[in-house]
């Protein structure tokens, strides 16, 4: 745990501001309306159920195994 | 639970890329605009692609050094998620190339695949490896099947590297990287882009192998019950 922890630290450190290209345009007035967190919730909903549905398989592929083995 | 601490990190990862992925800076390129996004998406389909069939690569030859069944099933579920990651990279790459390559209009329903070596490439190697389940179901006998399957996918490996990697380079590409094209590493990949890229290809290739592992593990389910 330590190890993953310390590899994102290092990601993080890497972060660094670069100068902007000027003159190149943009999605940043969907930005600045807050209307693309709306896209961000929605894909996140969409991963949560698709995650949930995996971690149903998964656990009822346990209970078969564990079923199995007695 | 401590077993599935891996997935933990797979959900993480992938969630950690839909937030960065859009919301975090990003460099400003002309055509690209806020396409560039799509870089923790359809190359991380790729990308997963090159470490789930490097794992039935691996697992095909073990089968055939130790002619163990376990080995089979687990390179054969290796080669279904690749086959998985590789048809969702052509779509996507279809799609982004569409909007950034093609000389239709936006809403023409024509440019949706550009003649590009890439493109092509990428299809053919797909068709290899759906030659690959073709192969194993004509097969009745197991054992000659499961051998068969394992020489294929070391030749589907090779051919996979060069339709992929080595022909795109040779000739003219439009795709970032091939063809005299700068890849994204150059420049268009700085350190913004990086926080958010290498953990989306960890977290969607294990996201991947989860996938995998449920399917060996039904197969082997399947064995048993058969037996």
């Amino acid at each position: 745990m330590k190890r993953i922890l310390s590899f994102f630290a290092f990601l993080m450190i890497a972060f660094s501001s670069f100068a902007q290209e000027d003159g190149v345009e943009m999605a940043d007035a969907l930005r600045s309306n807050g209307k693309i967190y709306v896209v961000v919730t929605v894909l996140m909903v969409i991963f949560i159920g698709i995650v949930l549905y995996l971690v149903r398989i998964d656990r009822k592929l346990s209970k078969l195994e564990s079923g199995q083995k007695k | 639970m401590k077993k599935n601490w891996w997935k933990i990190v797979a959900v993480a990862l992938v969630a950690y890329t839909i937030l960065g992925g859009f919301l975090f800076d990003v460099p400003r390129r002309a055509i690209l605009h806020e396409s560039i996004r799509n870089v923790h998406f359809h190359v991380c389909m790729w990308f997963a692609m090159l470490f789930t069939m490097t794992a039935a690569l691996v697992f095909g030859i073990r089968y055939l050094l130790k002619f163990r069944t376990e080995d089979d099933i687990y390179a054969s579920e290796a080669m279904n998620i690749s086959i998985l990651f590789s048809a969702l990279g052509v779509i996507t790459g279809s799609v982004w190339a569409k909007f950034t390559w093609s000389e239709w209009p936006l809403l023409s329903l024509k440019g949706w695949w550009v003649d590009d070596v890439k493109l092509n490439g990428s299809a053919i190697c797909m068709l290899v490896f759906l030659a690959y389940l073709v192969l194993r179901g004509a097969i009745d006998e197991e054992q000659k099947s499961a051998r068969i399957a394992a020489v294929y996918s070391i030749f589907a490996y090779v051919i996979m590297i060069v339709l992929l990697l080595i022909l795109p380079r040779l000739t003219d590409s439009l795709h970032p990287g091939n063809g005299g094209n700068p890849g994204f590493s150059q420049y268009d990949l700085d350190s913004r882009m990086r926080i958010v890229f290498y953990p989306a290809i960890i977290g969607w290739t294990l996201l991947g192998v989860w996938m995998m592992q449920l399917r060996v593990r039904i197969k082997k389910l399947e064995r048993k019950t058969e037996l």
